[in-house]
């Protein structure tokens, strides 16, 4: 399984019920029912990533994140999942907001432009860093609003909400003594767990 | 001889036919005392009947979904993109049964068949039947081929709301409900279409009150109007205009009212012409008011998650961006009610330019999911 996708199935409880966000080709739906009798769906709009979540047995619904997440009752799963999709949104702010509504917990995970290697690249080049991680260019990039970690934790303030659990680590998921004393310097990828302001004393069981 | 179609083709096919003798209670309040229905079977019911699949038809389809009934006929059955061996609903696996629905016009009994009551053709006396009384019929078609099961339920258009109305009537009876371009009721705007098509049809001269059989005339001019009108419907305006735009049959314009002068009069005609050839009148007055009574909801306060409370398929819901018949929306009304209920469901809306019949196009993500959603089957 991705490294990503390793770390947060730790904060999945055993049988919750997941609401996945940009699930991509399932593998992470896939593996927790298989191994944590977890229910749920996955939204996802790239047709080849579809037919391979259907292949798989994982449910997945044709869904644009970006008109929101109407079709879902408020507090209707346990966790919902939202990995390296945030940057991505047209409205990550209206996303997130209905993501703390409909789940009691919120895991997502985001590429931080205040890394290091993206401030050294502005810095000395004066140009919107490229790099293997993120090999686009400003202009045909599908990652329109990045962020930092700082900035993400003032939106999480702003929307009443709670940063349970965070971790920094490298584009290989690999904690290091840098991205904990600085992780918003030396973290590469965010790994972020939320409570919505209803539930701000919420604890999963894990 | 069946070499000469295709590998992936079913082949050479026969149509079958099951008497019922057991009266058959209907939602109107009628009942037939005694029926038959004509359907076709592909591929081979394994030991154990866990790998059966029904097909439903839409409103003018009937139990020809796939092969061929000779080796001169010009097309395969109606859904033959979908069903044959290695193709979506793969035959190597599945055991396939497709009927002709009760009250169709193609040997299953209808409105053409004798009364036995009478002695004469029923015509307008044949009872008006819901998508509820086919999907007990059919139930009883299961049991007379011994499928206790079915692995899926699966149908488009008015064929989709019979596999839903599966997964509500018979919980215990249907494992997977494919439900393609299809919606959980019409809109009023789908009724007037329908409405339209029933006043073509019930206006013409030559209906005599449905009884036109008795007179040796069918209402040729009614059913023409109503095939036109549906099948305004079943085409977006961008597959109408790729295909006809504002072409012209001849050179200059006549200024008059009575030839043919655009490409998509010319072929509007031959499309209603040759389906009042082929279609009964009362048939498709019956079926077009199944259509417009289809709604499980009603029942229980028009809460469509309610409703579907005890469904225990899993259900594959795929509609088509241009379909504005039964839109992506009335999909998403199914899935969404699915949703709430907490059942297993997945969602497909697919990008195609051809309207309504896109369900019965080979479009390559189409087939693609069919296949995938129809592979995760166990059998």
């Amino acid at each position: 399984m991705r490294a990503d996708l390793e770390i947060i199935q730790e904060w999945i409880p055993a049988g919750s019920r997941v609401l996945d966000l940009g699930c991509g080709d399932g593998e992470l739906l896939a593996w927790l029912h298989a191994n944590k009798q977890v229910s749920g769906y996955g939204l996802e709009i790239d047709g080849d990533k579809i037919a391979t979540c259907i292949e798989r047995g994982v449910n997945v619904i044709e869904q644009d994140l970006d008109e929101g997440l109407g079709n879902f009752a408020s507090n209707s799963f346990d966790v919902v999942v939202m990995t390296q999709s945030l940057q991505a949104l047209r409205y990550p702010d209206k996303v997130l907001a209905e993501m703390l509504r409909v789940g009691r917990t919120c895991i997502i995970t985001f590429p931080n432009f205040g890394h290091w290697h993206c401030r050294w690249y502005l810095t000395t080049k004066g140009r919107m860093p490229v790099s293997e991680f993120l090999p686009y260019t400003w202009y045909n990039t599908p990652n329109i609003h990045f962020c930092t970690f700082a900035d993400f934790e003032r939106l999480c303030l702003q929307l009443g909400a709670r940063v349970e659990e965070r971790l920094a680590v490298d584009h290989e998921h690999r904690h290091s003594l840098g991205s904990k004393l600085w992780p918003n310097l030396m973290g590469e990828i965010g790994i972020y767990r939320v409570s919505g302001p209803g539930l701000a004393d919420h604890r999963v069981a894990v | 001889m069946p070499t000469a179609f295709p590998k992936d083709s079913v082949g050479l096919v026969t149509p079958q036919t099951a008497h019922f003798a057991d009266p058959l209670a209907l939602v109107c309040g009628r009942s037939l005392a005694d029926y038959q229905l004509v359907y076709e079977t592909y591929g081979t019911l394994n030991a154990t009947a866990s790998n059966a699949v029904l097909i439903c038809h839409a409103l003018s389809g009937h139990h020809h979904a796939a092969g061929y009934h000779s080796l001169d006929e010009r097309k395969p059955g109606w859904w033959d993109s979908c069903i044959g061996p290695g193709k979506p609903i793969d035959t190597d696996k599945f055991f396939v049964v497709s009927l002709n629905n009760l009250g169709g016009c193609n040997g299953s009994t209808g409105p053409a068949s004798l009364n036995p009551a009478t002695g004469k053709v029923f015509g307008a006396d044949f009872p008006v039947l819901t998508v509820e009384d086919w999907v007990h019929s059919q139930a009883r078609l299961a049991d007379l081929l011994g499928i206790r099961q079915w692995a899926a339920v699966v149908g488009g258009s008015l064929g989709g709301m019979q596999a839903l109305q599966w997964a509500i009537s018979y919980p215990e009876r249907i494992r997977h409900c494919l439900c393609i371009a299809s919606a959980p009721k019409l809109s009023a705007q789908n009724i007037a279409f329908n409405e339209v098509a029933r006043q073509a049809i019930l206006t013409d001269p030559e209906f005599h009150g449905g009884h036109f059989q008795e007179q040796g005339v069918i209402p040729k001019r009614g059913l023409m109007l109503a095939r036109m009108v549906g099948h305004i419907t079943y085409l977006s305006d961008d597959a109408m205009g790729e295909k006809f735009g504002r072409g012209l049959k001849s050179e200059k314009l006549n200024y008059d009212f009575h030839s043919v002068e655009f490409q998509v009069e010319s072929y509007l005609r031959y499309q209603g012409e040759e389906f009042s050839g082929r279609f009964d009148a009362n048939t498709y007055l019956l079926m077009t008011k199944a259509l417009d009574y289809f709604d499980p909801a009603a029942a229980h306060g028009d809460d469509l998650a309610t409703t579907l409370a005890g469904v225990k398929a899993d259900f594959c819901v795929m509609s088509f961006t241009t379909d504005w018949r039964f839109s992506p929306a009335r999909s998403r009304e199914i899935v969404d009610a699915l949703l709430a209920a907490k059942k297993n469901v997945s969602y497909l809306e697919i990008d195609a330019p051809q309207g309504h019949d896109a369900f019965l196009i080979p479009i390559p993500r189409y087939l693609q999911a069919f296949g995938g959603y129809m592979k995760r089957i166990e059998v």
